[in-house]
């Protein structure tokens, strides 16, 4: 088995945090991975994108090759389109949330913007923000995002959530069991209706 | 031993607790930073007492890493590739001086700029100090690659170079590390007492040393390090693959089955009885370098050879920025079938100042006390506040390298520009700007300097500033008249009174310093956590 995903949105939205926590899973599950990730300037309110590379065989470049990336995960939609150079034209699918996060002046018409989205075969494009809000944690979209995600990553969810305990285990007991609320939140919305 | 999932950076910085370290030394930059803030953060290397805080710049950090191997104790010194400037100076003489304890440099380089000003490519320092260079092409060998690199320094005394770049820094993977931790070395003093007084007659005698040390380097290179022939079946082409690029090369061909002979090249010198076996054996060769084409351009040489040598100099691979897997892909000639064409809508969305942040008060204040004298007058630096030379700010008219604001301000004055403002970070201001301050109290020069003080080195993730809490007095003491160090709050109801007090600094015609304090609002969200706990 083999999936390559790129995480993606906008410095601060937790992107990072999520590439973070399925690496640490795939790692428990003795996978070979590697994850590339951005730093330093672009992550002050800019594109932040990460490369993560799962697989049972070990793996060659940090960056996955143009059309080959199974997985967008995205928390801003704009930011999930960025990447589809690297999408496989035929399998890849992009799940993402569907609110825009407009920090430029030339932020596109939002119609536009799901218009070309709707052009990819396979996407889920949807309000996760709003489960967030919803389940009392609007900082958590990234986690029900990935929670929405888990049913498509061959990874279990129990290992996921040991993951995101152990990631954000110095912030304390209430960030932990928050987030993993909203990781479960994103996972129901996922067997119920996507 | 269980597989721990770390970055290139990190791993780099466990092999060297593991190997024994006694200090690190750095200054904060993209992608170097977390290798120091790595050892910082670990219990193991408090319990076994390494030093680890932060240096004023590169410069103090390599010559206190030199001072540390003087005195026979292993030490590591860190850096982005524009510190290798910085720290220029001591890096060169302390390849004539060589180690004592084990010294080594890691240099993390930044190909297409990803946080930096330039791409240069920290092989050719090594190359030009003759100190041996290792480019690890993972994360498991970036750790082996430390303690080889130790050992190795200890064994010809010499310091040693490991170069990285972005890709590999800012990159996590399992990790399988040793069972066993060295113990750190014991206070040794050098035993030729002239080993590090270079007055020219020492200096000739180490120099002649250090050119014949070369046999040994290029031997292990050769032999026993980290390069290897990997024979193909096809002889059209010969590859010769340099850190990270392998990884590019491999990914084309699964399984590891590619048909052409590679030279995989992680230690340098450049082994030269392998590359010489490789062109021999193939009609052509292929140069990958993550960086500069160094060694494409020394196996070319300046004349024509028999047999093409294609890399980034003829066109096969484009002439800047970073390796990918289909740049490699079209450089063997495999048609890679890509994804979808990036739609048009997509816009792009640089970084910016954070909301809340005290330099936009600060930018706001300058632009509206600069109005009445028009563009181009305002020089600033390498920091968060960079990002005011975009919109809506448009404030600053050059960055340079670090500490650059003030004295092209002075320059620039010099030339009859006035007035002339510099805007510089408080950290920023204590690795390079101070000097440049003295330059211009010394010629009594008209430069107003605004010395923007978060309290943190805010771009590289807040660390520990050395400027903190001796601002003003190191002002003063370099000869700023203390009625022209005025320290301004950068808050929107304090606007007026920032612009008349900037105005009035301007109007003076010698060196003054205007100190907006308030902290990094990434900073001060921090701070405020660490106090609930």
């Amino acid at each position: 088995m083999k999936i390559d995903i790129i995480l993606c949105g906008v410095g601060g939205m937790g992107a990072l945090s999520s590439a973070a926590i399925i690496s640490k899973a795939a790692l428990e599950m003795g996978m070979y991975m590697k994850q590339a990730e951005t730093h330093g300037m672009s992550q002050r309110g800019g594109d932040v994108q990460s490369h993560l590379r799962l697989s049972d065989e070990p793996i060659a470049s940090d960056l996955i090759p143009e059309g080959q990336c199974d997985l967008i995960l995205s928390v801003e939609p704009m930011e999930a389109l960025r990447y589809v150079n690297f999408l496989n034209k035929k399998s890849g699918w992009i799940i993402t949330d569907s609110n825009p996060f407009v920090n430029i002046p030339n932020y596109p018409d939002m119609a536009e913007v799901e218009k070309e989205i709707n052009k990819i075969p396979n996407h889920i494009f949807h309000d996760f923000t709003k489960i967030a809000k919803e389940i009392g944690n609007p900082k958590g979209v990234n986690m029900v995002v990935l929670g929405a995600a888990s049913k498509y990553l061959k990874i279990d969810i129990e290992k996921l959530e040991a993951a995101v305990r152990n990631n954000f285990a110095k912030k304390g007991e209430e960030i932990v069991d928050a987030n993993i609320k909203a990781l479960r939140a994103g996972r129901e919305v996922a067997d119920k209706q996507l | 031993m269980d597989k721990l999932l770390l970055l290139g950076d990190e791993a780099i910085a466990q092999a060297a607790i593991d190997a024994g370290l006694s200090g690190v030394f750095a200054y904060p930059g993209t992608p170097s930073t977390e290798i120091t803030e790595y050892i910082q953060d670990s219990k193991q290397a408090k319990e076994l007492g390494i030093r680890s805080t932060w240096s004023c710049n590169e410069k103090t950090a390599m010559e206190s890493a030199i001072g540390m191997s003087y005195a026979g104790k292993r030490a590591m010194f860190c850096c982005k590739h524009v510190g290798m400037n910085v720290a220029a100076d001591p890096f060169m003489n302390s390849a004539i001086t060589g180690a004592n304890g084990g010294l080594v440099y890691i240099a993390a380089d930044d190909p297409s700029m990803h946080s930096s000003q330039d791409e240069q490519d920290s092989r050719q320092y090594a190359d030009f100090a003759l100190i041996p260079c290792l480019e690890p092409s993972n994360q498991q060998e970036a750790y082996d690659m430390v303690h080889y690199a130790f050992d190795m320094s200890e064994k010809y005394h010499t310091p040693v170079m490991i170069r990285v770049t972005t890709r590999l820094a800012h990159s996590r993977a399992g990790v399988v590390r040793r069972e066993s931790v060295k113990t750190q070395n014991a206070l040794t003093l050098p035993a030729d007492k002239r080993q590090y007084i270079l007055l020219p007659v020492n200096a000739k005698r180490h120099y002649k040393t250090l050119i014949a040390k070369q046999a040994d380097l290029m031997c292990e290179s050769e032999n026993h390090g980290f390069n290897r022939l990997i024979e193909g079946t096809d002889k059209k082409l010969g590859i010769v693959a340099c850190g990270l690029s392998y990884n590019y090369l491999m990914e084309n061909f699964p399984g590891g089955k590619c048909p052409y002979s590679v030279l995989k090249v992680s230690q340098y010198p450049m082994p030269e009885k392998l590359l010489q076996k490789i062109y021999d054996e193939s009609d052509e060769l292929l140069v990958l370098e993550e960086g500069q084409p160094i060694y494409e351009r020394l196996i070319k040489g300046l004349l024509k050879n028999n047999k093409a040598i294609h890399g980034r100099l003829d066109g096969t691979i484009q002439r800047d920025g970073e390796l990918s897997p289909n740049s490699v892909a079209k450089a063997v000639g495999i048609e890679v079938e890509g994804g979808f064409e990036i739609p048009s809508v997509v816009a792009p969305r640089p970084p910016k100042l954070c909301d809340g942040c005290p330099h936009r008060d600060s930018y706001l204040a300058l632009n509206e006390a600069m109005k009445d004298f028009g563009d181009s007058r305002v020089f600033s630096d390498i920091g968060c506040y960079t990002l005011g030379a975009l919109p809506p700010f448009n404030a600053i008219y050059s960055t340079v390298d670090m500490g650059a604001s003030i004295t092209m301000a002075k320059g620039a004055a010099e030339a009859d520009l006035k007035p002339t403002v510099a805007v510089i970070g408080d950290s920023t201001f204590t690795h390079s700007g101070m000097t440049g301050l003295l330059d211009c109290c010394v010629d009594n020069i008209p430069v107003t300097v605004l010395i923007l003080d978060n309290d943190i080195t805010a771009m590289t993730g807040s660390q520990r500033s050395s400027a903190t809490g001796r601002i003003e007095s190191i002002c003063a003491g370099i000869g700023v008249e203390p009625a022209h160090i005025r320290v301004i709050s950068p808050l929107a109801k304090n606007l007026e009174e920032n612009v008349k007090i900037i105005k009035e600094e301007i109007a003076y015609k010698g060196v003054s310093v205007i100190i907006p304090r308030r902290d990094c609002i990434v900073w001060a969200n921090k701070k405020r956590k660490m106090l609930k706990k």
